[in-house]
């Protein structure tokens, strides 16, 4: 039996739609469990990925701790994967693109109601906020897109096959979707 | 500050005084900003529109186009420092900072008395005079050491431009090599007279014998150019295209200056060839300076009865010129833009066919050719078929002005006659260790010492007049990177591939030169290099990747050197974490 | 009298005197990329993704004129590679986020990425600010979409008689403006039924009110896309 491609997956700025999309696969998992293992992910609750064939990250890069992981994801991943539109344009976080996030955070923080202690926290523990959101590609370099908001599960489906007998992914014409 | 300066011209006075002519739209705009200090507030342009019965987006959107018009305020001293790449390194940008700290003013801000502001242009053409910048248009060269003390001086002096020391605003000729072209000194209308009676057949005959090629770029012949003029049915235009743009070149400067007879003869004689009554000089607004001397010389034309009526004494030989002053738009040297910006719209290019040639300034047949061009038809004509068939090369007949800068010992204007080698060239004006030179400026070819033996030719190495050497001390990414970022600055924006596709070089350029480029740069600038050639609309985006694309296969060692092996954020991680920093209290 | 032909693609195209290279392909049935090409308005031949190959040279189809015995060629996999970083840069350009779009599904542009294959920007965002104009009663303009084609410039100007709209800046730089002191659309002569209202390729003029009606495959461009409506396969025909 040849070895298991292993699979990691991540969620950065996103809303877990895409890995819920990816379930859609429904009763089609078995077969791909047959062949694939999966290393960080929902599934496993695994905190850090090991040495993996495959790493597919939603979302976009929103603050330093996503850069952390996504840097770790890329340098433990052969091939990475950038799914939905968060992950691929920084899709819904991305539209506070347009506002400075300083203004974003002393509007959050000292201005909406019922706030008593009227300051931006501070907490080493919460990872600080890039200027803008980013998507993935312009951080880490990105070998493949899945896009759509989420794709749909035959995306994830023919992408996974094509990659796992060794073709050349090619999303079927249905398949790519922006929405 | 209309309110508070009695005298100044209203908008309708200055409507009145272009006629309320559309055509006239930038000429218009370029007043009415000199009379509200520096800028074009929102009332004004729906005055001037209400003024032309044009709809106020549009007039907007003129004024928008060009980067010497602004819709916001700037300062009454506007100051604008080259910024080209031989301006750089002989200290432009030292310059600018000192300027700002001096004036109390951050680039591209303007100071809070509304004085001054100060920010960078593209080349002003003085790069035989670096560093140089404009203020309210007016060029100051060399501004450096006490040169620079007297123009913080004038400005917190608040002295208007006209009392400015002469010798600061005084414009050397640079002329290092006078070949025949510059040597001559032609009566006016000696060259014209020798062909006024001459049957058409006859001066086609001179001008295809002449071999005569323009000199603005593409080298398209005279005599075809102008036969097809003469022979489309309509008034035909004559335009002499001084919008000399092309970074590092300033040869047309030095024409404009002290031969501007010999250009305004020859614009005569194709004029005299084509049948055509109307005559324009696009004249860069960079080269505002020179205006008032050239309608100094066209007025002595006209007295001469070289211009106007029955010229020479011919009834129904009926032709003027008229300078029109650009607003920085370097696009606008195409020759279609050109046409685009002198009929008062914005600067973007036509498509082609049809070709200027039949159907051009307002729909008129139109001869569009470089200042030098017209100079060398005036020799042509004065000095005859035989003379001219001495010089240059077979198929690259005639002289060619170079504008030599950057790292030479002797920077300045160069004659020399076509066939000339890049070697000779560098000798003669004093080139050491040279490690590349620029001909024909950012559009054309960065050339290698292995090529230095090419000759300047259309055959060969062909070049519209610029030569900017740069020497083992510089970094060709410096250079590659200033050309990319000229490119970006001037792109007039219609098209996708030029619009986007120039900025997104920039990017990958820029982190080329700070080391952070890796492989996935320099695929993205390949495939920009083929993008922007195959696809784009005019010249400049199709030229654009000149720059990088020599230097990334001509400069290999240079280039693997810069390589980051690995692949590198599109941005500056610390500086996008620092704003919400700032508000967490992390950082001050 | 037998009608000039040209090849597209190895196929023989027959066309009318005058006629653009993508007109007659349209009108023969065959698809070539656009997005600011419109049957109705002259060719404007900005986007530059209808390019094709004549006799072997890069040319815009919209602006250049069919000519008898030209051999065009446009399914060419380096001409899709420039056709998809075109797309790419007009998505970088902008901000585009389809998922919240009320001119997702009828999107010239959307449609255009699907047919080519495009599954990112490719490029770094520029993230532009650019603020929309909701000052009109029925009008919403979201200029964060504008792809810079001019159609409503040019169906304002020369349908509309009004000239609503005009571009300004340069470069990057470059964008749409109103025909206004204030700036504002309300102050414009801008109303719902101009002929302007309906050119717009992409989510810039959108009337206020009506978002979102079709449901997700029931949607124009689900229903017919540009591509299926030239070659004459849409669900409807
Ligand atoms: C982006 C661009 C800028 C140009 N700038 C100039 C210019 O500044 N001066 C010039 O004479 N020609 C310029 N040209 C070339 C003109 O389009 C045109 O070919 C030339 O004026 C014709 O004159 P010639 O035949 O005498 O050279 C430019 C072309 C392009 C594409
Ligand atoms: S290539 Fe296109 S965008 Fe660039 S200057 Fe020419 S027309 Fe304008
Ligand atoms: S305009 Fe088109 S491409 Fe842009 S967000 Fe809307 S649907 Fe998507
Ligand atoms: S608003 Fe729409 S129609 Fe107008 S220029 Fe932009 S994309 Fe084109």
């Amino acid at each position: 039996m040849t070895a298991k491609v292993r699979v990691a997956t991540t969620s950065l700025a996103g809303c877990f739609g895409c890995h819920m999309s990816f379930l859609d696969i429904d009763e089609r998992i078995l077969p791909l469990l047959d062949k694939v293992t999966f290393d960080r992910s929902p599934l496993t609750d695994l905190k850090h990925a090991g040495p993996c064939d495959v790493g597919l990250v939603e979302g976009g890069v929103c603050n330093e701790d996503n850069l952390h992981v996504l840097r770790e994801f890329r340098k433990q991943c052969k091939v990475l994967v950038a799914v939905g539109a968060c992950a691929i344009n920084g899709g819904l976080p991305a539209q506070r693109n347009q506002f400075d996030v300083g203004d974003l955070l002393r509007h959050v923080y000292f201005e909406e109601p019922g706030l008593t202690r009227r300051v931006v926290p501070d907490d080493p523990e919460l990872p600080a906020l890039f200027d803008k959101v980013r998507p993935i590609h312009e951080l880490v370099k990105v070998d493949y897109f899945l896009p759509g908001c989420p794709p749909p599960a035959d995306a994830f489906w023919a992408f996974l096959s094509d990659l796992l007998e060794g073709r050349d992914p090619r999303l079927p014409p249905g398949a790519i979707r922006y929405d | 500050m209309r309110a508070d300066s009695p005298g100044v011209r209203s908008t309708s006075d200055i409507l009145d005084a272009h006629r309320g002519d559309p055509t006239r739209l930038v000429q218009i705009l370029r007043d009415a900003q000199r009379e509200c200090g520096n800028w074009l507030p929102a009332r004004v342009i729906t005055e001037i529109a209400a003024g032309l019965g044009l709809p106020r987006a549009r007039v907007e959107g003129v004024a928008g186009f060009y980067a010497f018009l602004h819709l916001s305020p700037v300062g009454r001293f506007r100051v604008l420092v080259s910024d080209n790449i031989t301006d750089q390194f002989a200290g432009s940008r030292e310059v600018a900072g000192a300027l700002c700290r001096r004036l109390g003013v951050k680039r591209g801000r303007v100071r809070s008395d509304g004085r001054v502001s100060v920010d960078f242009t593209s080349c002003t053409g003085l790069c035989d005079q670096a560093p140089a910048i404009l203020v309210n248009g007016q060029a100051v060269p060399r501004v450096t050491g006490m040169r620079l003390d007297a123009v913080v001086r004038c400005i917190e002096a608040n002295l208007p431009l006209e009392e400015w020391p002469q010798d600061l605003l005084r414009v050397d000729d640079g002329v290092r090599q006078a070949g025949p072209v510059l040597s001559a000194t032609l009566a006016p209308g000696e060259a014209l007279k020798k062909m006024l009676h001459e049957p058409a057949e006859r001066v086609l005959a001179v001008l295809e014998g002449s071999k005569l090629r323009g000199r603005g770029g593409a080298g398209f012949s005279v005599a075809t150019k102008w036969n097809t003029c003469r022979l489309a049915p309509n008034d035909c235009v004559v335009v002499c295209n001084a919008d000399e743009g092309e970074p590092g070149t300033f040869k047309d400067r030095l024409l404009l200056m002290r031969h501007a007879d010999h250009v305004f003869e020859g614009m005569t004689i194709a004029a005299r060839f084509t049948g055509a009554t109307a005559g324009f000089v696009y004249l860069r607004g960079e080269y505002e300076f020179l205006a008032p001397h050239l309608r100094e010389v066209l007025h002595q034309r006209r007295a001469a009865k070289l211009l106007g009526t029955s010229i020479a004494g011919e009834r129904g030989f009926d032709f003027d010129i008229d300078v029109h002053l650009g607003a920085g738009a370097y696009v606008c040297g195409e020759e279609t833009a050109l046409l685009e910006s002198l009929e008062g719209k914005r600067g973007v290019p036509r498509h082609k066919p049809p070709f200027p040639v039949t159907h051009g300034y307002l729909g008129r047949p139109t001869v569009v050719n470089n200042v030098e061009t017209f100079a060398d038809a005036a020799w042509l004509f004065a000095n005859g078929l035989d003379a001219w068939g001495a010089l240059g090369t077979p198929q690259s007949s005639g002289t060619k002005l170079l504008s030599v800068a950057g790292d030479v010992e002797r920077p300045g204007i160069y004659e020399v006659p076509w066939g000339t080698t890049l070697r000779e060239v560098l000798t003669l004006a004093g080139a050491e260790r040279t490690k590349a030179v620029q001909v024909g400026g950012p559009s054309a070819e960065l050339v290698p010492p292995s090529m230095f033996d090419r000759r300047l030719a259309f055959e060969d190495l062909p070049c519209a007049g610029a030569i900017a050497v740069f020497n083992d001390s510089r970094d060709l990414l410096d250079v590659v990177v200033n050309y990319a970022h000229f490119f970006a600055h001037e792109s007039c924006g219609f098209c996708t591939p030029c619009r986007v596709g120039t900025h997104v070089a920039t990017r990958s350029l820029d982190k080329l030169r700070r080391g952070q480029g890796s492989q996935s740069e320099l695929n993205e600038l390949n495939t920009l290099t083929r993008l922007l050639r195959d696809t784009s609309h005019c010249g400049l985006g199709a030229t654009a990747p000149n720059g990088w694309r020599h230097y990334l296969d001509r400069f290999q060692d240079d280039l693997q050197r810069r390589l980051s092996v690995e692949f590198q954020p599109a941005f500056d991680v610390e500086k996008a974490l620092a704003a919400a920093r700032v508000a967490r209290g992390d950082e001050p | 009298m037998t009608r000039p032909t040209f090849t597209l693609d190895g196929v023989a195209i027959s066309f009318d005197e005058g006629q653009t290279i993508i007109e007659a392909a349209r009108k023969a049935g065959v698809f070539i990329p656009f997005l600011c090409a419109h049957p109705e308005f002259p060719a404007h031949g900005s986007c530059r993704v209808c390019t094709v190959l004549v006799n072997g040279r890069a040319m815009a189809s919209c602006t250049t004129k069919a000519a008898d015995g030209q051999v065009v060629e446009s399914n060419t996999a380096a001409l899709t590679r420039d056709r998809q970083a075109l797309v790419q840069m007009l998505f970088v350009e902008g901000n585009h986020f389809c998922p919240g779009c009320e001119k997702s599904g009828a999107c010239t542009l959307q449609s255009l990425g699907k047919d080519l294959a495009v599954t990112s920007a490719g490029f770094a965002h520029e993230s532009p600010t650019r603020p929309v104009d909701a000052s009109h009663p029925d009008i919403l303009l979201d200029f964060n979409r504008c792809i810079l084609c001019e159609l409503c410039v040019r169906a304002s100007s020369d349908v509309d008689k009004k000239d609503v709209f005009a571009l300004s800046g340069r470069g990057l730089d470059k964008h749409l403006i109103v025909n206004a002191e204030s700036g504002r659309l309300a102050d414009t002569g801008m109303a719902t039924t101009d002929k302007a209202m309906s050119v717009c390729p992409v989510g810039v003029i959108l009337w206020k009110r009506r978002g979102f009606a079709d449901p997700i495959g029931k949607r124009p461009h689900d229903v017919e896309s540009p591509r299926q409506r030239v070659e004459g396969k849409g669900k409807t025909s």
